[in-house]
Parts: structure tokens; sequence; C-alpha cells
């Protein structure tokens, strides 16, 4: 009896099942283990050269020495300025996707170009903000043509985030501004994005990270290989971290001797986006407990 | 001042794309009364209800076609605003629906856009509403709280006194009990009686206990037309239509 009830296959069936768990176990795995050696790797090399110096001083004898202050707020510029411009601009965007556009081709086109500006490679738009603002515009290369250019990188994902966040609000806030004689704006205004500010913000912040690690776009429209100047106005030229630790590696005098600054920069910069994204999975995580509706 | 009809409606067709919904309803509903519209799920008493204030608006692929005056004047004339309209004809919704604000500021909502803004005038406004929804005295030392910390019932009673805070004419309530327990329920429906002495009250409900409860007068619709309309009392006693007796003895629905 007792071999009808474990027939032979039984054994079969529970290795492919085993193997499956395993593989899939793995590849989770990889995921979290990929994340772990980066940081590991980064801190391991890059913490011996983190001190106070080097945080709070300029670079000194060709970049073979000093600290990457300028780099830091060069950074935090472009990227608060980039969100700056690219946060009203996809809330706007994402208003008229959610709210005013009727299904059909013209939304079509919209989510289309919407989805594709996203999957265009940084270098473009490097390429790009040279030949607009830079060169057409005239902002040559300064603060303002990198954060137009890393807006415009940005933009899709702010789009994307805060037409998520406006579909969240429920139906029934619509209904019940409309029904207390609200006019289509002014429900969208005083009601729909007030409850979805949160969540657009949310994605905001997790923009700042991706435009804060950018290197590309800002090497030909923004960036200084080595300044010694403060930006005084928006048409400078500033140091970045992600072109620094660029520049150091490459195409710097002492390429080999400066392997410290280098990993010292890179774990500056990782933990700013890391920083970034930890904030805004925070605030997300506070909100949705906070917001039950 | 006999014969005043709060809402009147002819010759009523509603279409969802192909689908008609209501079938050539004519109506009159009489001024200072408790209307209740019942029948199954889909039989168009909703729909026909948030025609009275132009909800249906926005539905994509709707088409409307009749008549409706409130007091008089029809409300889907070319030259009528739909928003005019819903500040005289309030509604409240099957699922209690505040504001993720304050009380006082979910309340002060229709009277601020009416321009509104002295904090003496909205003071009075938030008051007479949350006591004609008898909700002032539990909320009153907590009007800077937010609405969501309100239990189930209170948030409907705030959205009746949300609505109430523009003075409408009329009020619809689409299924207002129907996410609420027992005891909210039976507040709810005290309301409704007392208000009928100043206000038209119009009421969805899936609950003919209810209906026969609250109403002067009910409207039974059927597969988008409206079978049978009369005195509550008649109608649940004497119907005359076989699909009505059928439905209120519980035969179908």
């Amino acid at each position: 009896m007792s071999s009808e009830i474990f027939p032979r296959k039984y054994s079969a069936r529970k290795r492919s099942q085993a193997v499956a768990l395993t593989m899939v176990r793995l590849s989770a795995l990889t995921v979290l283990g990929t994340l772990a050696f980066i940081i590991t790797f980064v801190v391991w090399q890059g913490a011996g050269s983190l001190n106070w110096e080097f945080l709070s001083q300029f670079p000194r004898e060709s970049m073979t020495a000093g600290g990457v202050f300028p780099a830091i707020l060069g950074t935090l510029a472009l990227a608060a300025g980039a969100l700056l411009i690219a946060l009203p601009l996809g809330c706007g965007a994402a208003v008229f996707l959610s709210e005013y556009a009727r299904p059909g081709p013209l939304m079509t086109v919209i989510r289309l170009g919407v989805s594709n500006l996203a999957g265009v490679p940084s270098v473009v738009f490097g390429l790009f903000g040279l030949a607009l603002f830079v060169g057409q515009f005239g902002f040559g290369r300064s603060l303002l043509s990198g954060c137009l250019t890393l807006a415009l990188l940005i933009l899709p994902t702010v789009t994307a985030a805060s037409e998520e966040a406006l579909r969240q609000v429920p139906l029934t806030f619509r209904e019940a501004a409309t029904a207390l004689g609200a006019g289509k704006w002014q429900a969208i205004r005083q009601v729909i994005l007030p409850a979805a500010l949160p969540n657009m913000l949310t994605g905001a912040i997790l923009s700042l990270g991706r435009a804060a690690g950018e290197t590309a776009p800002i090497m030909f429209t923004a960036a200084a290989a080595y300044t010694l100047a403060m930006p005084d106005s928006v048409f400078s030229e500033v140091m970045a971290l992600s072109t620094h630790i660029y520049n150091l590696a490459t195409s710097g005098t002492h390429i080999e001797a400066t392997r410290p600054l280098q990993y010292g920069s890179v774990l500056v910069l990782l933990s700013l986006t890391l920083g970034l994204s930890l904030c805004a999975i925070i605030l997300r995580a506070r909100l949705r407990k906070e917001r039950q509706w | 001042m006999v014969n005043t009809s709060a809402i009147s409606a002819h010759e009523v067709d509603f279409f969802y794309g192909d689908f008609q919904a209501l079938k050539k309803i004519n109506l009159d509903l009489e001024e200072r009364r408790i209307s209740a519209f019942i029948g199954p799920s889909g039989c168009g008493k909703s729909t026909f209800l948030r025609l009275l204030n132009r909800m249906n608006d926005a539905v994509a692929g709707a088409r409307m076609s009749g008549r409706v005056l409130v007091k008089g004047r029809s409300i889907y004339d070319r030259n009528a605003d739909p928003v005019e309209v819903r500040r005289k004809v309030g509604m409240v919704f099957q699922k209690p629906n505040p504001f993720p604000k304050s009380i006082y500021e979910n309340i002060c909502y229709g009277p601020r856009l009416v321009g509104i803004k002295k904090s003496a005038d909205l003071d009075s406004i938030v008051e007479k509403a949350l006591r004609s929804a008898a909700l002032w005295e539990e909320v009153k030392d907590a009007l800077n709280k937010s609405a969501l910390a309100l239990s189930g019932g209170q948030q409907q009673r705030l959205c009746i006194a949300r609505s109430l805070a523009l003075s409408p004419d009329v009020l619809l309530m689409d299924e207002p009990t129907s996410a609420l327990d027992p005891i909210a329920t039976a507040k709810i429906e005290e309301w409704i009686k007392e208000a009928a002495r100043e206000l038209t009250v119009v009421i969805v409900t899936h609950n003919m206990q209810q209906a026969a409860r609250v109403s002067d007068a009910t409207a039974f619709f059927y597969l988008g037309e409206l079978v049978e309309f009369g005195p509550t009392k008649e109608l649940f006693t004497n119907p005359v239509n076989k699909r009505t007796e059928n439905y209120i003895t519980g035969r179908f629905g």
C-alpha cells in the first residue's frame, strides 16, 4: 500500500521543486549580494581617506591631495537645481495625463514619449545639453546648463511617479469636491494635489538620487575638471563628484597614487545617493501608515 | 403652493455607450418630502440620482436626453452651469468621503468656494451645519482634528454637514448607510426625517425596510425603467404593478 501513496515519481518531483527553489533563491541573493558587495568594497577601500579635511577642503597639488568639498557642493547644487526645474514640469504633465487627457491617440503618444524619453541613454542627454543649452542658448558650461540637462533626464521619472501618485488619490475625493461645487481645476488644486503630494515627493527624492549620480550629462555641460573658484552664479562652472571620480581615474597625472582619493570620492557619492533613496523609503513608509483612505 | 415640485424629470433617457441605463423616466418629487429609490443592483436608480445634480457629466461615453427641472429650472439647458446646480443640489455618497483635512476645513470647503472668507461667518456656518447634521455635540471640542480620525458613522454625518453648509434645496443620498453599522444607520435615518422639514431628500437604498421606515414616497426602478412611484405606504402594502409586488415580497432582486 505504501508503494501507491509514495510512487517512484515522487522523489523526482520533489527534486525538481528543490532545484527550482534553489535557483530563485540564488537569483534573489545575487541581487542583494551585488549591493552588499559594492557597499562593502567601497567602504573598505574608501573609508581610509574619509575625514573632515577630505570633506571640507579643496583639492591640492594637481588633485593628488586635499579634499572634495567643491565637488560635493557642485553635485548637490546640480541635483537640487535639476529637481526644481523637473518637478513643476513633471507635475504639470502628470496632472494633464491623469486628470484631463481622455484615452485616445494624444494620450498614447504622450505616454510613449514619456517612456521613450526614459530610455534615452544619458550620454545623449549630455550631447543634447551641450548643443542646446551650452551652445545655442549661450549658457556655456555652467551650473544652469547642467541643471537643465539633468532636469530633462529625470523628467520622465518625475512625470511617471507624479502620475502614479495622482492615480492613487481615491475617486471619492474627486466626487466629493465636484458635488460641493468645485470646478475641475479647483478640485485638482485644493484636494487632489495636496493628497498626492507626499507620494510625488517620494518619487522626486528618488530622482534626486539619480541626478546626483549621473556623469555623462554634466561632463559636457557643467563640470569643470578642477576649479579653485566657488560658483558665484548659475553661469559658473562647477565640480561634481561623479566627474571628479572619472577625471581622477582616467586622466589624472598620478592615477595610481590617487586611488585612495578616488575611492573616498566614490564612498561620498554612494552615501549621498543611497542616503537619498533611504530618505524616500522612510518617508513613503511613514506616509503609508498615516494615510489610510 | 399646492403641487410644488422640487425636482421633475421628463422623458429622461440615459446611455452608457450602447447600453441604455434609463428608459423614458418621468417623475415629480415634491418639495420637503423624503423620496426613496429602490430596485435591484443595476436597475438605474443610482444613475438617475446622479443625473439630478449632473454628477454624470464627466462619465466617458455617456449620453442623456430629456429634461430635468430643479425648482422649475432646467438644469441641462445650454446655459445652465453644472457647478451652480451642484451647489443647490447636494450629494452624500455610499462610502463616507471626508477630505484628509480637519473637521472644520471639511465643512468650510463649499462655503469657501462661493467666496465666504470671514472667519466669523465660517465659524457660524460650521456650527450650524454640524448641529443640523447632529454631530456638533460630539466634535465641538475637536474641530481641528483630522476628519479621518472620526468613526464611519461620524464621517458620514460630517459629509452630510459638509453638504448642508452650502444650504442646498435638495440633498441626494446614494446608499448613505450601506457602509455603516445599525446604530450609525439609525442615527442617519433619524436625521433624514428631521431634515425633511426644511429640505427635499432623495435617498437611494438597497434596503427596503429603510425605504419603508424613512420615506414619504418610493420609486421602484427595474431594468432602467421606473416601474412604480407612489406614497411609500401604498407602494409597500398595495403595489399596483406585479413586478413591484414580486420585488418587495422578495421574489427576486
